[in-house]
């Protein structure tokens, strides 16, 4: 069986890694992470304004907010990702290819969960730094911007790392409606192959696996650092300081 | 088809009774995996609290494969995968018995009990020693001590992931229709093909999910409200 999937890895590594690309659409894993740093970066910032607008005091901006995050978060991914399949065309008027379509899905839902990070890195800090800065003669925004963010951005890095690997991890399903990823790839192979189903989807997995587990890895090693720079505990060995577990979001 | 016309669905009896048999399924997957999740997971969690030396690494990787891998990869290689290379009866038998939500059940739980066997390893970690030790010394085994002392205390401390957790399982319940099971999203894309109603189909399939996702999180907050009034109040 691994002769059979060495095999495979070797007959179709190019359509894998970046799909039909100079006769077609970029495809493949290439595709896959494109997808996912796009739908990231464009994430992030749209989350700030979310979380600032979660933390706000004027109810106009917080509940229109609120509830799309609730919304969000109730309903599958694959609902989503159908309403913008069919909600995306028909605003735009344009014919949107499937990576557009999926990009926006992502970006919405992604908005929504790592909002809640931000939320979270920014309630963390209390609101001793808060009235420091205001006391310091900053406004507001002022001391957002140079006071609370800085913070709580660094301080959430591990986090923002692991939404970028459910952000992998949700770009599967982008099959449905062929995006052209790596597990469109994948089932390409499996089409052509038909006798080798395990195999194919085996290859699949470990790829996934291989890139989600080195990200995973990275971000429970950085949250240990940042935990312990935080506490003033950076020379002090790593085994005196409990760390916490990144719980990823799942898909 | 003009205008937004919710009767268009709800006032063809065909529809409703698709959308019902969806949401049937649909919980059908969702309660059988929960319980094949649950069971797995204090099967995992005991491996890892038992003194086996062996036990921890072998969780640890279950638990980094279910959590590292897609859940749509995972059940593609149940259902395109593993479905294959059965035995031939037992295939059969399984095609015959609704084998797409028969792995969508076998995938979402074994990828669940990961998640869920985390969670309850946390909050029995969050129980402070001193009361293994009290419970020792008032007169309780291990196991007893773990049943009456520790493990009540563990689940109280896991509630709110297992909720947050069983309203993913529910919303990923979605991902069967990948492999071919009935659920409600089956369901909707369906009528869609019948009716031609988008958004008007795509409406009532989000209503429900969220209506459901709701009542599984409202739940959980009585749950949690009525395991540590106290602490529910302060959040």
């Amino acid at each position: 069986m691994i002769h059979d999937m060495i095999a495979i890895v070797r007959d179709y590594w190019l359509l894998l890694l970046i799909g039909q690309y100079p006769n077609g659409p970029l495809g493949g894993l290439a595709n896959t992470l494109i997808l996912s740093a796009l739908s990231i970066a464009l994430a992030f910032p749209v989350s700030i304004v979310f979380a600032m607008a979660r933390l706000s005091q004027s109810p106009l901006l917080r509940w229109p907010v609120t509830a799309l995050v609730y919304f969000t978060r109730g309903v599958p991914l694959l609902m989503l990702i159908l309403w913008s399949y069919f909600l995306v065309p028909l605003l735009t008027g344009a014919d949107v290819p499937s990576f557009v379509t999926m990009l926006t899905t992502l970006v919405v839902y992604q908005s929504a969960f790592l909002s809640e990070v931000v939320r979270a890195g920014i309630v963390a800090l209390g609101p001793g730094q808060m009235d420091a800065a205001r006391a310091l003669g900053h406004g507001h925004i002022g001391a957002m911007r140079y006071i609370i963010l800085p913070q709580a951005l660094y301080n959430m890095i591990p986090s923002i790392l692991s939404t970028f690997v459910s952000t992998i991890k949700d770009t599967t399903l982008g099959y449905v409606i062929n995006v052209p990823d790596l597990t469109f790839a994948a089932s390409q192979v499996n089409n052509q192959l038909l006798t080798q189903p395990f195999q194919v989807f085996l290859i699949l997995a470990i790829v996934y696996f291989a890139i989600c587990w080195t990200l995973t890895y990275f971000a429970n090693r950085l949250e240990r650092r940042i935990t312990r720079r935080r506490a003033g505990l950076l020379n002090v060995p790593a085994a005196l300081v409990t760390p916490s577990k990144i719980v990823s979001e799942q898909l | 088809m003009s205008g937004f016309d919710l009767s268009a669905i709800l006032g063809n009896p065909e529809y409703v009774a698709m959308l019902l048999h969806g949401i049937e399924m649909t919980f059908i997957i969702f309660a059988g995996s929960w319980s094949l999740a649950m069971a797995l997971a204090v099967l995992l969690l005991s491996l890892r609290l038992s003194p086996f030396r062996f036990g921890d690494p072998i969780v640890a990787a279950y638990v980094s494969y279910h959590r590292n891998v897609p859940t749509l990869v995972q059940l593609m290689l149940w259902y395109f995968g593993i479905f294959t290379l059965m035995p031939s009866g037992l295939g059969e038998w399984l095609a015959i018995h609704n084998a797409e939500a028969i792995f969508a059940v076998i995938g979402l739980g074994l990828c669940q009990a990961a998640y869920f066997s985390e969670d309850l390893r946390s909050g029995v970690r969050s129980v402070g020693p001193g009361q293994m030790e009290a419970a020792r010394a008032l007169g309780h085994g291990y196991v007893s001590a773990m049943r009456f002392v520790i493990m009540p205390q563990g689940v109280r401390n896991a509630l709110p992931p297992l909720v947050n957790h069983s309203v993913s399982l529910f919303k990923n319940s979605s991902l069967a229709v990948i492999i071919g099971a009935s659920e409600l999203t089956h369901a909707v894309k369906e009528i869609e093909n019948l009716s031609f109603r988008t958004f008007e189909i795509y409406l009532i399939g989000t209503v429900l999910y969220l209506f459901f996702s709701l009542v599984i999180m409202s739940i959980g907050a009585y749950l949690s409200m009525r395991a540590d009034p106290a602490r529910s109040a302060r959040a």
